[in-house]
């Protein structure tokens, strides 16, 4: 039976308590928005680009207790880091919380506490709304990203 | 709401013996399912009841015994089918008191049947510049049919507002019924909030106005006794699912002399009376609106859910019911942070709410791991989000078959969210 403390873990708590970068950047010159329809769950993903690399992230929204603490715990895992690196490092947590893949956990750091995720499958477009909407913001798309 | 006078004399009667709901729960097979180690808690009715023992073995039954197509073979099965498919129309047209059987038209569900009235009455009566009225509690199935039809037509869809505890504004609602209002589409309960909604003086207002009103009743008819002649409503459409029948199947009631001067809906077999490639002369009445071949085994299905209400007695479910409401209120809204969505006077079913700092999604997730099973997010009446600015609520919905214990279950569930969320 899938534990509840395996899921709302306190590093997650603590995140969706007190979401770190949550702000739109001064710099900022790339942005999308996300939307779950099934919750309700609605994000904007702010970047400042340098080229190729993501200089500052902010987000903005509201969404449950996953949604967030991902999202929080995703703008300091991609920071300073470039387009391509950031795109790899959602592939390893997708992989991880769909419990495709455990074993790029050492990698993802601090994002593995959302290995618990694997367990309620209906919560992993709650962890995933906002690194969808980080690849949307990534490549410029102007539509709104729907996890429906 | 004039239930009493809907409720059969036998059944008030029965009014009087004590209730037995644990008598109740044996005859729902699904309800002794564990859940995450835990006994299953189901307050998720407003989505779909649960099958007591007899629906299901009269879908066994129909199939195992009397399946054959209907109202076209000459041979045996096919007239069993056909006289048990029109038996079940007559239990319907009791159920909600209708004038004729012709007028009870099944269909796959509620939505198929707004969208029936919407798109054969609504089409060639609204047109551009005309005005359809709902109000602000609509279910997404009350509101998108009729937002297409405007679209459509270049009419405008209206709303009539509510007020902060989820009741209708009658006054602001009869100030919006204008001389280009075409049709008035409303909800008889709110899915997301409880609300009954004083239909039959909406309807009043409209008639006095000669506006024709569709009622959309798939929360109502679970849980008061309905009687379409006393309201006098046009149109009223409801779910077997949602009142212990299958899924896939639904009714729309409407006043045969509308039903009669109503274009059909979907063309095909048995909505005719004869075909040439020159010329296609219409059914009569029901058959006009039921093309190709309908769900049987559904129809047996919803006529079994209607005699095991009948069986407890309506009167008898909504006592049960709105003293378990009552009960859920008190206690759940007296948790702190909790604050209740939709708060008015009548209600039935609903029990809405939000807890401070903590997200629907997650208290439900918290919730489905003790074994109980509610609704959370925006209940498909997102405009009801909207108006009470919150994304989402959670929500607990009553049936017959739930008890005083599953509502305490309820609200150590909600203490176990706050104990995760300290």
């Amino acid at each position: 039976m899938p534990e509840l403390r395996d899921l709302y873990q306190e590093v997650i708590l603590e995140h969706s308590k007190a979401p770190r970068n949550y702000k739109e950047p001064a710099g900022t010159n790339h942005k999308a928005e996300g939307y779950n329809p099934l919750c309700g769950d609605r994000f904007t993903v702010y970047l400042e680009m340098d080229g190729d690399a993501i200089r500052d992230i902010g987000f903005q929204g509201a969404g449950c207790a996953i949604s967030k603490a991902s999202a929080s715990m995703m703008t300091q895992s991609v920071k300073g880091k470039t387009k391509a690196e950031a795109h790899r490092i959602f592939e390893q947590f997708h992989e991880l919380v769909t419990g495709h893949s455990h074993e790029h956990e050492a990698e993802l750091g601090k994002l593995a506490v959302f290995s618990g995720v694997s367990e309620f499958p209906m919560r992993v477009k709650c962890a995933t709304l906002a690194w969808h909407t980080l690849e949307a913001a990534l490549e410029g798309q102007q539509e709104k990203v729907s996890t429906e | 709401m004039s239930a009493a006078a809907a409720v059969p004399i036998r059944e008030r009667a029965a009014v009087q013996q004590p209730f037995d709901v644990e008598g109740i729960r044996k005859d729902f097979p699904i309800l002794h399912t564990k859940v995450h180690g835990h006994p299953l808690v189901y307050l998720d009715n407003a989505a779909t009841s649960q099958k007591p023992r007899t629906v299901i073995d009269a879908i066994v039954r129909y199939y195992e015994g009397e399946n054959a197509n209907i109202h076209r073979g000459v041979h045996y099965l096919s007239q069993i089918a056909t006289e048990e498919f029109e038996k079940a129309r007559e239990t319907v047209r009791a159920f909600v008191n209708a004038a004729q059987a012709s007028e009870i038209i099944f269909t796959r569900g509620t939505t198929e049947a707004i969208n029936l009235v919407a798109q054969t009455y609504g089409r060639a009566h609204v047109g551009a510049g005309d005005e359809v009225l709902i109000t602000a509690m609509e279910h997404h199935s009350n509101i998108v049919p009729w937002r297409m039809l405007c679209e459509e037509k270049g009419a405008k869809l209206r709303v009539a507002p509510i007020n902060d505890a989820g009741e209708l504004l009658l006054e602001e609602y009869e100030k919006l019924l204008g001389p280009r209002t075409k049709v008035v589409a409303v909800a008889h309960v709110s899915n997301a909030l409880g609300t009954i909604n004083p239909l039959k003086r909406m309807v009043a207002m409209a008639h006095k106005r000669g506006i024709p009103v569709v009622v959309d009743g798939a929360q109502a008819v679970p849980h008061l006794a309905v009687d379409v002649q006393d309201l006098d409503a046009d149109f009223y459409a409801f779910s077997g699912h949602k009142m212990y029948g299958p899924t896939g199947i639904g009714v729309l009631y409407g006043k045969h002399a509308l039903l009669d001067a109503m274009p059909p809906y979907q063309g095909g077999g048995d909505m005719i009376s004869s075909v040439t490639f020159e010329k296609t002369t219409y059914n009569k009445l029901p058959h006009k609106f039921e093309a190709g071949t309908p769900d049987m085994a559904g129809v047996a299905g919803l006529k079994a859910a209607i005699e095991y209400m009948n069986g407890i007695g309506i009167a008898k479910i909504a006592a049960h019911e709105h003293e378990l409401l009552e009960y859920a209120t008190e206690v759940v809204g007296a948790l702190p942070g909790v604050r209740l969505i939709g708060t008015a006077r009548e209600k039935a079913g609903v029990l809405s709410f939000v807890l401070d700092e903590v997200h629907p999604h997650d208290i439900g997730t918290i919730l489905d791991q003790q074994g109980i099973a509610v609704r959370t997010g925006h209940h498909c009446a997102q405009p009801v989000m909207e108006r009470f600015r919150i994304p989402a609520t959670v929500r607990a919905s009553f049936a017959v078959y739930n008890t005083r214990g599953e509502v305490d279950a309820l609200v150590r569930g909600l203490r176990k969210v706050r104990e995760v969320f300290a």
